[in-house]
């Protein structure tokens, strides 16, 4: 324990002197946050420490609420007792509260050059009607997890195109396996099957005037995308009777060997090594090209912290943003032992993890078309549930594939 | 008696106070229930008159929860007219209403046959009672893992009789029937300790005297014990018809409203389009409670009518 706060203490001399230019920080700061599983919990009451302990005059309050409660609470707290920082998610996720005049306008700290060069990558997700309105802390990768050993038994490499995605997973059939794992009773995992195969078809632009409601459901190149998801559910590509299984109950199947491969956030490989999975049977992949003519873009969903409009202590409220998305501070929340997610800002460095490598590594020079939240943080909430719930429905029945279609284009007409 | 007894006696320190002491004197027959009854009246207007009135109001608006509400008129119904889910929810709340009236039948079944003197009977009672007890949740996880496609009790049942395997959860022609089952199994216990009590009143004089006039078997059971458990029927009926039109916990824990939709009703979809994560439209959502409370009305307005009449029966 003395060792703890001699670890803080030092931290607070040495950072002490980047801050002691502003004026000193006074009252308290109250933080809620919804990082409320074990890991992040440990590493938000780490952060909360840290701050209190660099700002001697300042005392944080940190409340911690459970992460799906916190989605209906958020509501309530930003209009009737707003905290001085809380956390959300990125994208259109955050425009409800945006539009209603409930978080504050940043756009000043990223203006700071500190701000602005280091976390240029994810200003996109950040800005709504030419404004920013909180910082990322953290973000992950999204991509192809597969069965290394199951790989190697059947003669396969990595596929980068279509062609030897298809002739893969038809050779990981013909070996009596499922080539996917997904459990779609929670609609959102058949969301990141859509956002991949769409932004492979059509690109990253595309994609992103689709959700933005641009361009209606109907249109050939949405059909396009279908049909090339077709191909897999005709196949056979997909374990059986996904629709009744959450994402965690679709991970025995990849465990088991029964399935080869699972299109996931970063977040799937942590259980997958608790169940049993070693570095040499769990690899990485990035999605496929489907369309040579459009550059690849990927999933990669961040999330972030805001102030509310109504919050007591901006000052200290964008001094705490400011050591949040620091180049140290991002290291250390976003290493192994803590999140073991990747750090937003340029001057961090990545944990020394296989997957977080190669995570990072595509994130940063290969995805040249851009960088999505996910769908239903790029697309409204009203949008994105009547149409991931229309996903699921084409997984397991194709052929209702125009009514499906002209039911979203319905809806967006009134959505948007 | 009592009372007038003991009038003179605080009369008089009552009356010199002024008139309107003997106001209340004279009307205190009257007043006292009232008296009585107004904490539970004005908690019953504020707690759910008011929001019942409130929901009625909130579904002419559109609204996030955040903003301004906007009137907009009669368009959440006229949305709901022709939104399919919707349909689909009223349709599955039917087949519950249906359905669920099958825990009547089935809770006196058993109880006829638990109502016997056999060693360890109370054992026997507890443990057919014993479905009730437990949470809603657990019955949705326990059906859940029967139903499970892959692992599931059920399928391996099937196995052995050559039939399945089954996906009753992931079929949108299943789905709602296998809900129902699920539902059924704490109703009926609940049902079948009703008609445990009702027997125990049951006369035996009644009994006897059938039984002397030769009456047996299923006769004696619908013209003798039937009719004395008239009451218990009617709150049986009461409980599963409520209990159908506010079926939510059970579907929300066994598949989310899922596969696309098929499984939900009213209050479920309800709660989707209200509070759930990707929800919060508030007008709409209230328009669906308000639908759900026309319908539960009628029920309610039928209950209060007979018993009414039954009241007046008996005076």
């Amino acid at each position: 324990m003395t060792k703890l706060k001699g670890t803080v203490a030092g931290l607070a001399l040495g950072l002490g002197l980047v801050t002691s230019a502003q004026a000193e920080l006074s009252g308290t700061l109250k933080i809620f946050s919804d990082m409320s599983n074990p890991a992040p919990r440990a590493v938000m009451e780490q952060m909360a420490e840290d701050f209190d302990a660099m700002h001697p005059n300042l005392s944080v309050e940190l409340t911690v609420i459970d992460r799906e409660a916190y989605k209906t609470q958020i509501r309530n707290f930003l209009t009737a007792n707003a905290p001085d920082v809380a956390n959300w998610y990125a994208a259109n996720r955050m425009r409800p509260y945006v539009s209603a005049g409930l978080f504050e306008d940043v756009s000043d700290l990223w203006a700071e050059p500190a701000i602005a060069d280091a976390l240029a990558s994810t200003k996109g997700a950040m800005t709504l009607d030419g404004k920013q309105w909180g910082v990322p802390y953290t973000y992950y990768q999204w991509g192809v997890y597969y069965r290394e050993d199951i790989y190697n038994e059947l003669g396969l490499e990595e596929p980068t195109d279509w062609e030897s995605f298809k002739s893969n997973c038809q050779k990981i059939l013909d070996s009596g396996r499922k080539c996917f794992t997904i459990g779609s009773k929670f609609l959102w995992t058949a969301g990141g099957w859509f956002d991949y195969l769409n932004m492979r078809t059509n690109g990253y632009d595309f994609h992103m005037a689709l959700t933005n409601g641009e361009v209606a459901w109907t249109d050939d190149r949405v059909k396009q995308t279908f049909a090339n998801w077709r191909e897999l559910i005709d196949m056979g590509a997909f374990i059986d009777n996904h629709q009744s299984y959450s994402w965690q109950e679709a991970l025995p199947f990849m465990v088991k060997g029964e399935a080869a491969a699972y299109l996931m956030g970063n977040f799937a490989v942590a259980p997958l090594r608790e169940a049993g999975l070693s570095n040499d049977q769990l690899d990485f992949y990035q999605f496929p090209t489907i369309n040579p003519d459009v550059e690849r873009a990927e999933d990669a969903p961040t999330d972030t912290f805001h102030i509310p409009a109504g919050a007591q202590n901006k000052e200290a409220a964008r001094e705490f943003l400011r050591f949040v998305v620091s180049a140290d501070n991002q290291t250390k929340i976003n290493g192994g032992n803590a999140l073991g997610q990747l750090p937003v800002n340029s001057g961090s460095s990545v944990d020394d993890d296989e997957m977080l490598n190669q995570g990072f590594e595509m994130l940063s020079s290969n995805s040249p078309g851009g960088i999505a939240q996910f769908f239903d943080r790029d697309a409204p909430a009203e949008m994105a549930s009547i149409a991931m719930e229309g996903f699921q429905e084409f997984m397991v029945f194709p052929d209702n594939l125009d009514d499906i279609l002209s039911r979203l284009e319905k809806a967006r007409e009134r959505v948007y | 008696m009592a009372k007038t007894n003991l009038a003179p006696e605080i009369g008089p320190t009552a009356r010199s106070r002024g008139s309107s002491d003997s106001w209340l004197r004279r009307n205190r027959q009257t007043l006292a229930p009232w008296l009585f009854l107004a904490p539970g009246v004005i908690f019953f207007l504020f707690y759910v008159i008011f929001p019942i009135l409130q929901s009625f109001n909130l579904s002419f608006y559109r609204w996030d929860g955040l903003g301004d509400p906007q009137f907009i008129g009669m368009d959440n119904y006229r949305e709901l007219m022709d939104d399919r889910a919707f349909e689909v929810s009223m349709w599955n709340n039917l087949k519950w209403l249906l359905l669920y009236l099958l825990a009547i039948p089935a809770g006196l079944f058993i109880a006829l046959f638990l109502n016997q003197t056999v060693t360890g009977i109370r054992l026997y009672k507890s443990l057919f009672f014993f479905p009730f007890v437990i949470s809603q949740v657990v019955v949705g996880l326990v059906f859940s893992w029967f139903y499970d496609p892959t692992f599931g009790l059920l399928n391996q049942v099937l196995g052995w009789v050559g039939l399945g395997p089954l996906n009753v959860l992931g079929d949108p022609t299943l789905v709602t029937y296998g809900i129902i089952a699920a539902g059924l199994w704490p109703q009926t216990a609940y049902c079948m300790i009703l008609y445990l009590t009702g027997l125990n009143a049951v006369d035996p004089e009644q009994v006897e005297a059938a039984r002397l006039d030769g009456a047996k078997g299923a006769k004696m059971l619908w013209y003798v014990i039937i009719p004395q458990l008239r009451p218990a029927t009617f709150v049986a009926f009461v409980v599963t018809i409520i209990g159908a039109l506010r079926s939510f916990d059970l579907i929300s824990i066994m598949t989310n409203g899922g596969p696309f939709g098929s499984s939900r009703v009213l209050s479920f979809y309800m709660f989707e389009k209200a509070l759930s994560e990707y929800g919060f439209r508030m007008g709409y959502g209230a328009a669906i409670a308000v639908v759900l409370f026309l319908i539960m009305l009628c029920f309610i307005a039928y209950f209060l009518w007979s018993m009414y009449q039954d009241d007046k029966g008996a005076r």
